[in-house]
Parts: C-alpha cells; sequence; structure tokens
C-alpha cells in the first residue's frame, strides 16, 4: 500500500488510521464477534419472555445493551457506519496511486533498478524491436517504446491492469452494499424514535384506537412487517415490530384474503401455503387479484407481499357442554368462535370461556418401527430403502380452550373432535393442564357402540348417584352368591363392601380409594387389600352399566370382552373427570372453518443497490483473484538486452512466466 | 522463420483438442436430448438453468481435463441405473446390479467404502513413501468421486419415482449435502493434487472426507436419514439448485483448505526442528514426506480463494432466495448471520495474506481455526441455534 504524503496532525493520523488494513481487520473482528452475539441470543422475542429468563437484573442490562435486536442496536450501526467510512478512506487512499499504476507503464525504470528486480536476467546480443513488439503483443501485452538519452530502447510492457479494476469494484461494492442496507434498514425509525417523534405502542388495543405517534404513513420509504387477514376480512395496516411494541405502518392500499389454502403430500408433509387476494388501491379503486404463495410474492406499488404463516381465522364452533357436577342433566349445545371469548355459567357461577385456534388437521406420528435389534441384512435392506412409510396419521381437528373462573384462574382444555382408535377401541380424547408450559395430560373416554358419549356419561350418573348403590350392591352380591365366589355367611359383609366402595369411588375415583389405603392400611397388607377393591368395582361396574341403562330405558349392553373393556374404561374414565377441574366437558362437534393467513409486506427500496453492490463484488473477487497483473521490461543497450519481470503479487506463476519469456527472448536475440 | 507464431500464447479455442470438441457436443447433445424430454415441463428459470449448466459443465472439462471422462463415466453409470429401475422403486431391493452397486444408497454406501479404503492407502504410502499407493490412493479417490455423482444422479431420478411431485434435485436436506461435501471436496482435492504435483497430501485431505463419510454412515444407519422427503414449500424454488452448490463448493474448499494448513504445519516444524537441532541436512518425519511448505503454503491459497469466491456468490444467491421466500434479502438470521462471520473470517485471512504479505505458520494455523467457524456455520447453527433455516436440523 503506498502511504500518501506524511502531514503531521491530527486529522491526517485519523484519516491513516481509518483507511488502514489494521483497522479494517480490526472492524472485521469486531463486525463478526459482535454478529455472534445475535445468533446466540434470540432475537425479537417478546420482553417478558427475556425477563424470565435472565431475571430483572440482567433483563434490564442486556435491553440497555440492545442485545434484543443486536443488528438494529445503535453500537451495531456504529461499527457498520465506520465500516462503511473505513472502506471508503481506504479507497481514497489507495485509489489514486492504483490508477496511476493502471495507466503507467513505468517506463522511467532504470537500468540499476531492473537489475534490481527478484526477476532480472541480462542476455547477450540484440533483439529487433519490430520483433520484440510483435512478440509482446502476441503475448497480450500493452507497452511504451522509450528511447533514452544514453542510446538504450525501453520496451515497458504490461499487462492484467483489470486487477486493479477488481479493487476498486470489490470495494466500492462494500460502500454501495451497506448504503443500500442502510437504506432499507430501520435508522429513520430509530431516529424518530430518539427524537420521540415516533412511539412504539405496547398495549393490545384495537387498530383504530393506536395513537398518531404510533403510525407510519403510506410514504414511508421503507419498512416490513406483518399483518394477519382471515378469509373474507381486509386490512390496510401491517404491524412493524419496535423492542417492546409495535409500529403500525399504513398501506397504499387494502389486501383482502378470498381464500388461504394448504395442500399436503401423501405423508403429510405440507406442500403448498397459498393465499388468494385481492389488492384494492386507494387512490385508484383498482382491484388487483393475485395468488401469493411461499417462494412467490407479488409485487405491486413497490410493495411485496408474502405468504408468511398461516392459522385459524376465528371459526364458529358447535359443542356440546355436559355438565360434570349434574351427571345425570342432558347435555346442552353451546356456540362459540375459536379466537375468541364468551361468557358460561355453570351451576350458578359464571366463568369467561376463551377458545385458542380451531386445528382442522392434526399430523401425529403414530409410534416407531417395531423394535428389537435388527440383523445386519436387514440393516442393509433399511440403508438400501430410500422410501419408508412413516407411521403419520391425522388424528382430525382439535381446539384448544382457556375456562377461567371468577377468580382469574384458568385451566387450559384442548378437544379432539374425532374419535381416536386405540387397539381397536374407540375414544374420545381430551387433555388438560393447569399451566401453560406444562404438558397437557390426556384422558381417554371411551365410546359406546354409535361412537357417542352418551352410555358412559349415563354409566357416569349411576357411578356417581349414592341413591343406587343399595340396589347394585344387592345385585352383584347375588351375582357372586350364585357363581359360589362367596359363602352364604359373608354375603352381608360382602354387600356392604361393595357398596363402601362404590362409594369411595363416587367421592374421588381411584385416588380416593387409595388415600383410603394409605391412611387406614397397614404398608404390607395395601397390595392385597387394593386388589380386592379393584376386583369388586369391576364387578360391580356390570351392574351399575344395567341399573343406567334400565333407568334410562334402553336395552342393556350385551355381555362380550369388547363391552367388558369399555367398562373398565369407563372406570378410568370416570375416575380421570375427578381431577379435570371444569364443571363441564365441552364435545366438539362441528365448526365452520374460517382461515388466517399471515401476510409479510416490504418495500425495500435500497435491494437494488444492494444487487448491483453483489454484482460489482464478485466481479471484483474475480479480477483481483484471476487476473495477474504483471509487467515486463526489455532494455536493449548496446550488445545487451535485460528482461526484467514484477508482478504486485509474487506467485510461483511468475517464476514460470519469467522462465518462459527469457527463453522466447533468447531464441528472439540469437535469431536477430 | 516464423518464430514469432510459435511463442504466440495461442487463443483458448485454438488450444482445444478433438476430445475437447466431442465432450462439448456430447454435453450438449445431452442438455437438448432433456430439453426435449422435460421441456414441457421447465419453467423459463429452469430452462436458463439446464442451460447454463450445459455451458457451464463445457467450460469445466476444458479447463479441468480429467473432467471430461469423470462427467460422462458418472451420467454413463447414472444412466444404467435408471434404466435399470423400469420405473419401479422396489427394483433397488431385487435387480442384482441396483441392489449391490447401482440404486442412489448401493452406490453411496461404495463411495463410503471407496473414500476410506483411499484414506488407508493414502496413508500407507505416505508412511511407506511409496508413489504407486499413492497413485492408488488417488485412484481410490477418483472412483470414491465417480460412485458418489452418480448416487447423486440415480437419487434425483428415484425421487421422481416416490412421487412426481416429490422428485427434487438431491441437495435438500443435510444427508444429500453432505454427500455433495465428500464429492466437492474430493474433486477440488483431485484439481490441486494434480496442477501442484503434490499427491502426497491426499493423507491428509482424505481425513477431513473420512470424517464427514463417517458421519453419512452414522446418519443413515441410524437416523434413517437417506430417505427422500418432498420438499416443504419453502424449499420449492430454483434458487435452491444453486444456492447450495455454489455454498458446498465453499464449504469443499476452505475444508480443504484447512487439511492443507495441518500439512503445512507440521512441515514447518520439521523445518524449525531440524534449524534448532542445527541439521538441516536430516529433515524431520513430514519434511521427508510431504511437499515443500510453500507449495502447500499456495495451494491452501488457492483453494481458500476459489471458496471465497464460490461463497461470495452462495451468500449472495442466499440472499436473493430470501427476498423471493422471506420477505427479505437479509434477515439476520443464525445461518446468514454465519455465513457472514465466515466469509468475514476469509475476507480478512485474504487481505492478511495478500495486502500484507504474511505466510507460513499464523496463516496455516487461521486456516484451520476457519473450519471450526464453517462447521458451525455448517452444522452448529442447525444443531443449537434455531431459525428460518431450520429444515437442514439433525
Ligand atoms: C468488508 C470489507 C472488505 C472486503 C470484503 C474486502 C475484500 C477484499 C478482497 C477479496 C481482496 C482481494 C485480495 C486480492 O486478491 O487482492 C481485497 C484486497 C484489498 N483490500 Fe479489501 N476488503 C474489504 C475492506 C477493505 C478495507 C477497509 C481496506 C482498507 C484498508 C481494504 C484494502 C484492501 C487492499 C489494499 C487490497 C489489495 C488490493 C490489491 O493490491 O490488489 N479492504 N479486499
Amino acid at each position: 500500500m503506498k502511504t500518501s504524503k506524511r502531514q503531521a496532525g491530527f486529522g491526517s493520523s485519523l484519516f491513516e488510521l481509518l483507511s488502514s488494513m489494521r483497522f479494517a481487520i480490526g472492524l472485521l473482528t469486531i463486525l463478526a464477534i459482535a454478529s455472534v452475539v445475535g445468533t446466540v441470543l434470540k432475537q425479537n422475542e417478546p420482553y417478558p419472555n427475556y425477563a424470565f429468563e435472565f431475571g430483572p437484573f440482567w433483563f434490564r442490562v442486556f435491553e440497555a445493551l440492545g442485545l434484543y435486536d443486536v443488528y438494529h442496536s445503535a453500537w451495531f450501526l456504529v461499527i457498520l457506519t465506520f465500516l462503511v467510512v473505513s472502506t471508503t478512506l481506504c479507497i481514497v487512499r489507495n485509489g489514486p496511486g492504483f490508477i496511476k499504476e493502471m495507466k503507467g507503464y513505468r517506463d522511467k525504470a532504470s537500468n540499476v533498478s531492473l537489475q534490481a528486480m527478484k526477476h532480472s536476467v541480462e542476455l547477450d546480443g540484440n533483439i529487433k524491436p519490430e520483433k520484440l513488439a510483435a512478440y509482446l503483443s502476441a503475448q497480450g501485452y500493452r507497452f511504451k517504446v522509450r528511447e533514452r538519452d544514453d542510446g538504450a530502447t525501453l520496451f515497458a510492457a504490461k499487462k492484467g491492469a483489470a486487477n486493479r479494476l477488481g479493487y476498486f469494484f470489490a470495494h466500492i461494492a462494500m460502500v454501495v452494499i451497506c448504503i443500500g442496507g442502510l437504506l432499507d434498514g430501520n435508522l429513520p425509525l430509530k431516529l424518530g424514535e430518539l427524537i420521540g417523534k415516533v412511539v412504539p405502542e405496547t398495549r393490545d388495543i384495537p387498530q383504530s384506537q393506536i395513537p398518531e405517534p404510533s403510525r407510519l404513513s403510506a410514504g414511508n420509504l421503507s419498512f416490513r412487517g406483518n399483518v394477519t387477514i382471515a378469509e373474507n376480512r381486509s386490512a390496510d395496516v401491517i404491524f412493524l415490530n419496535a423492542g417492546n411494541g409495535y409500529l403500525v405502518q399504513e398501506l397504499p392500499f387494502i389486501v383482502t384474503l378470498k381464500k388461504f389454502y394448504v395442500d399436503y403430500y401423501s405423508n403429510g408433509m405440507p406442500k403448498l401455503f397459498a393465499s388468494d387476494i385481492v389488492v384494492t388501491d386507494k387512490k385508484t379503486g383498482k382491484e388487483t387479484p393475485a395468488k401469493v404463495k411461499v417462494n412467490h410474492p407479488l409485487i405491486i406499488d413497490g410493495v411485496a407481499i408474502y405468504q408468511a404463516s398461516f392459522g385459524d381465522g376465528g371459526s364458529p364452533l358447535q359443542l356440546k357442554g355436559w355438565n360434570l357436577a349434574q351427571p345425570a342433566m342432558a347435555p346442552v349445545m353451546l356456540r362459540g368462535t375459536s379466537l375468541a371469548s364468551q361468557p358460561l355459567t355453570a351451576n350458578g357461577r359464571d366463568y369467561q370461556l376463551e377458545f385458542g385456534e380451531l386445528r382442522v388437521f392434526n399430523i401425529e406420528s403414530m409410534g416407531g418401527e417395531a423394535g428389537g435389534e435388527k440383523s445386519f441384512s436387514e440393516r442393509m435392506h433399511d440403508a438400501r430403502e430410500v422410501k419408508h412409510e412413516k407411521a403419520l396419521k391425522n388424528v382430525g381437528p382439535s381446539v384448544t380452550f382457556k375456562l377461567r373462573d371468577a377468580q382469574g384462574q384458568a385451566r387450559e382444555y384442548q378437544q379432539y373432535m374425532a374419535p381416536i382408535t386405540q387397539d381397536g377401541a374407540d375414544y374420545l380424547v381430551s387433555g388438560v393442564r393447569s399451566e401453560v408450559a406444562k404438558p397437557f395430560q390426556f384422558l381417554r373416554l371411551p365410546l359406546d357402540d354409535d361412537g357417542k358419549l352418551d352410555t358412559f356419561m349415563r354409566l357416569r350418573a349411576a357411578l356417581l348417584d349414592p341413591a343406587l348403590f343399595d340396589q347394585i350392591a344387592a345385585r352383584t352380591t347375588a351375582k357372586a352368591m350364585q357363581s359360589q365366589a362367596i359363602s352364604p355367611a359373608m354375603q352381608q359383609q360382602f354387600q356392604s363392601s361393595v357398596k363402601w366402595v362404590l362409594a369411595r369411588f363416587a367421592q374421588g375415583g381411584f385416588n380416593g380409594l387409595e388415600t383410603f389405603l394409605d391412611d387406614r392400611v397397614p404398608a404390607d397388607k395395601r397390595q392385597a387389600v387394593a386388589q380386592t377393591y379393584v376386583k369388586i368395582l369391576q364387578g360391580a361396574v356390570v351392574d351399575v352399566m344395567e341399573v343406567a341403562q334400565a333407568r334410562a330405558g334402553v336395552k342393556p349392553l350385551t355381555p362380550d370382552a369388547k363391552h367388558y373393556r369399555f367398562l373398565l374404561d369407563s372406570l378410568v374414565g370416570v375416575s380421570s373427570l375427578h381431577d379435570y377441574g371444569s364443571p363441564v366437558f365441552l364435545q366438539l362437534t362441528g365448526f365452520e372453518q374460517v382461515q388466517a393467513s399471515g401476510l409479510q409486506m416490504t418495500r425495500s427500496p435500497g435491494k437494488n443497490l444492494v444487487y448491483l453492490g453483489a454484482l460489482m463484488l464478485v466481479i471484483g473477487i474475480m479480477l483481483m483473484f484471476y487476473v495477474r497483473e504483471v509487467r515486463l521490461w526489455v532494455l536493449c543497450y548496446g550488445d545487451k538486452v535485460r528482461v526484467a519481470m514484477s508482478s504486485n503479487r509474487h506467485s510461483r506463476d511468475l517464476d514460470r512466466d519469467f522462465a518462459r519469456h527469457t527463453e522466447s527472448l533468447n531464441q528472439l536475440v540469437r535469431d536477430a | 522463420m516464423e518464430l514469432v507464431h510459435s511463442y504466440e500464447n495461442p487463443s483458448l479455442l485454438k488450444r482445444l483438442s478433438a476430445v475437447d470438441w466431442g465432450y462439448a457436443l456430447l454435453v450438449l447433445a445431452a442438455a437438448a436430448y432433456t430439453f426435449v424430454l422435460y421441456g414441457d415441463v421447465l419453467d423459463y428459470y429452469e430452462k436458463l438453468i439446464l442451460a447454463g449448466a450445459a455451458l457451464g459443465l463445457v467450460a469445466l472439462g476444458w479447463f479441468w481435463k480429467p473432467w471430461r471422462a469423470f462427467f460422462p463415466a458418472s451420467g454413463a453409470l447414472a444412466l444404467a441405473g435408471v434404466s435399470l429401475y423400469h420405473g419401479d422403486l422396489g427394483r433397488a431391493q431385487t435387480a442384482f446390479w441396483l441392489k449391490y452397486a447401482l440404486s442412489s444408497q448401493s452406490a453411496i454406501m461404495w463411495m463410503c467404502t471407496l473414500f476410506f479404503l483411499a484414506t488407508a492407502v493414502f496413508w500407507v504410502g505416505l508412511i511407506r513413501r511409496s508413489d504407486t499407493l499413492q497413485k492408488m490412493g488417488s485412484g481410490l479417490t477418483w472412483s470414491a468421486a465417480l460412485l458418489g455423482l452418480t448416487g447423486l444422479f440415480v437419487r434425483w431420478y428415484e425421487s421422481y419415482l416416490i412421487g412426481s411431485d416429490v422428485g427434487h434435485i438431491p441437495v435438500s436436506n443435510l444427508y444429500e449435502v453432505f454427500v455433495l461435501f465428500c464429492l466437492i471436496t474430493a474433486l477440488m482435492y483431485l484439481y490441486y493434487e494434480a496442477k501442484f504435483a503434490a499427491r502426497q497430501l491426499g493423507a491428509f485431505v482424505l481425513l477431513v472426507i473420512t470424517a464427514a463419510v463417517g458421519f453419512i454412515l452414522w446418519y443413515s444407519f441410524d437416523r434413517q436419514a437417506h430417505e427422500i422427503q418432498p420438499l416443504i414449500p419453502a424449499l420449492q424454488s430454483w434458487w435452491m439448485k444453486i444456492h447450495v452448490p455454489a455454498n458446498f463448493v465453499g464449504y469443499g474448499s476452505f475444508a480443504l483448505s484447512a487439511m492443507l494448513g495441518i500439512a503445512e504445519l507440521f512441515v514447518l516444524r520439521d523445518a524449525q526442528r531440524a534449524e534448532t537441532a542445527g541439521d538441516e541436512a536430516q529433515p524431520g518425519w513430514f519434511a521427508r514426506r510431504l511437499p515443500s511448505a510453500d507449495v502447500i503454503d499456495e495451494m491452501m491459497y488457492k483453494a481458500i480463494a476459489v471458496g471465497f469466491l464460490f461463497f461470495t456468490i452462495a451468500t449472495i444467491l442466499g440472499a436473493m432466495w430470501a427476498a423471493d421466500a422471506w420477505g427479505g434479502y437479509w434477515s439476520w438470521d443464525p445461518k446468514e448471520t454465519w455465513a457472514l462471520i465466515v466469509w468475514l473470517n476469509y475476507a480478512a485471512w485474504l487481505h492478511i495474506r495478500l495486502v500484507k504479505g504474511w505466510r507460513g505458520a499464523p496463516l496455516a494455523w487461521w486456516a484451520v481455526i476457519g473450519i471450526f467457524v464453517t462447521s458451525f456455520a455448517f452444522l452448529g447453527v442447525n444443531m443449537f441455534l434455531s431459525g428460518l433455516h431450520s429444515y437442514g436440523g439433525l
């Protein structure tokens, strides 16, 4: 690198520093390290997540350092700015010298200086100027002939000046790319926030109520934000992330979502996400229908519209509400809308029912392959197979909701609509959890021959109805006597045991029985007593069912293995409903799907600059790497010819070139 | 006498032989035939890519002569494999040649085996200073690469047998790109090996390929990762076809340069020991067997230069793809950011070498560290960080 004339003074030493390689390398290193920070810490999460993770003190420290959005923090922008400045100054500093190099032939080189070169040789003899000129041109050199005062003739030749051009291309490219990036960055917004003109909104309020300082006009130069639109709804704003809050960006048009599609491959993986939209210009009213898919955005008015996400758009739901506190009551029909809240009154208490998302498809992996060690040939067989049948299954629609009581306590539920078949029997599955962070606990309620919940609920009503216990206990005892499982002497005691077990179970399910055992029965006997209780219950449940069916006036279940399993599953179901924590069991029975599409919209005027810079960068790098700048001097004086070569970069290639040229020129000298 | 003429740097076209032209004709004919067969289903960009690929392959063959045999041979093997399928994927387990050699998985397993063999032979060759063994090592590396490329071609075809909507170029998941990585690293090594007459370095370079092969085997046998999956919507883009291969030329050459860096460090250490011992006539174990540090240094520079160029192009292509798929050419997604870090790292390396004129141990160490940075961008990001590039996960 050439250093320009040294001048004392702060300005010039600053210039020296900023334009130096040392500084540039330092900057590149700092930039790299700063970038790492942003990849280690998840960026742009909601602030409460960070507060939760780091605790209040570090949360505040990291916030002050801008670590939640490193790449838009002031200090990061400062580094980038320094890089632009440094690269610019580097060009300014090296540029003039390089241009002179590109233009000049160094035809003032003296014999002494040529002699001093690493690649230099003296040949004996003469060379004809025309021949030399022809040779140099044939080799692709441009040259200048200089007759010296001392009678010597210097051919100063060079090629590969484009190498230096490469320097300009590559380094100007960096500046161009950074400027393009800054144009698209949020620098103006940051400045706006700094002087208080722009204030991010942090509350979750309707769009129309968001105050003016949080709104950006459609004239905004560059933006990138998102909006979620339900089918047959429209939006004319998008939301931009801004630290802990968001800003509202007005659009020059209105976007209406007509329909959202998802297609799946046969193995359940998604194949297509697409939205049919209509864009209506606010000024002219012109309508543009279009389909936006992933990888195929719509570009309109300088704004690009992307398919970014999708979800439920608020679908009408039908539910059947089973009052769990009054098991004999018939279910009531209930209507709701996903993603919306509604009040619910059950048994004289008020609740808030907050629906979450309706998911129409739930693709689940149904367990892996059969276990066991595989033989070598089986493994080889598998290794050759590029297609495996995956046990993926769509388990059908589901909806989540929270039920919040008057004190604000809530539990979350997940209801599947379709029966789920396990080992040949059908169940209705419902998940419950008391905290969002916990996994759902699932309970399975067995479905009857008609695929309904009614028989189970009828059984449950009977199981929880003490008025029936005498009758049931009598039946069970009679049957036991008949099959001679108990002696007549034990009849009375057995009957009261049955009644007692039923009453315990009604109060607390299996857990209730267990608590009793733990409290009253010595540890060594518990196992045996528990088995007896369970046996009694398993015998009695048949009678409970019979009584329940008779009471409802429906015909009894045929006594077979399938129905017996139904009864046992029902016991488990009734028992787990004790811990369900909801006054009602809301069964999803129907819905009309309304989807929503998440669209991202961007305006990035810097994009073309960035692409231009990218192109220049590639051209520049190619020129710098693959065009070698070489100079060749042939000085003819007296009976001697001096040949010297140099290159801006030492490499093996120069040795080879030099040897080749020396040999060729030697030939020419001899032929002369 | 027309001496001047004989000194002329003959222009490229004049330097081409009949074989060059034959090769070019073959590639163009194959491209034309592909066009006739599939022209209807290719979109505008895909046609452009086809034409570009054909021209690129011709140029590559002219520039690097062994490619003229390698590429057609692999193409012929792949076509043989394809023709054995009769449109039925199940034949991979029954037809003899598919089962044992030409189904994509068999070919890739052969590639793995041959790479292992090549590594072993290179090392024995290095220890015994046997040129013959080292030639064998090169031969094995060539055949491994041949089967690797064949395997990828056949896999491409197989994906269409699974379903016409499933079919796609095999550069879409970690398993496929690992095969690509082995292939590209091996081919780049073979190029430099011939150019610098430095066959002794195979022992080092093949180590990194062996590591990748080990990963492939684990990934395939333990995780069944070789299954062909359809493309999720984000990957259904013609950008993928060029972005990923360009990236892997970058990764491959950075890996290559790191291994050369290690070799150079051994040679330099030997030289230093000899110097301190004052016994320059007795170079150490490595110095006796490996090319001089200067040669390795220059190879390393060449590899990093090519890698840097391709990595730059790949990153730019990635940005253009992101602009289509994610709504912005740069989102500071962890993968993007790490690509930038890798790029900055090598930019600094190049400046130090070319502008400051450094050589030797510091730069060799730096190249070795570079592979860790690169591996993190390649694998670590998928394993430890989440982001938009989440499909390459382990
Ligand atoms: C991110 C920013 C930069 C990138 C990506 C970059 C890239 C490059 C590349 C790839 C080369 C090619 C090496 C070669 O083959 O000659 C190069 C050379 C060079 N760079 Fe940079 N550079 C950057 C910033 C700077 C800065 C800030 C300076 C100023 C101090 C600088 C000064 C130089 C010089 C003097 C050369 C040698 C040119 C020659 O002799 O042909 N670079 N740069």
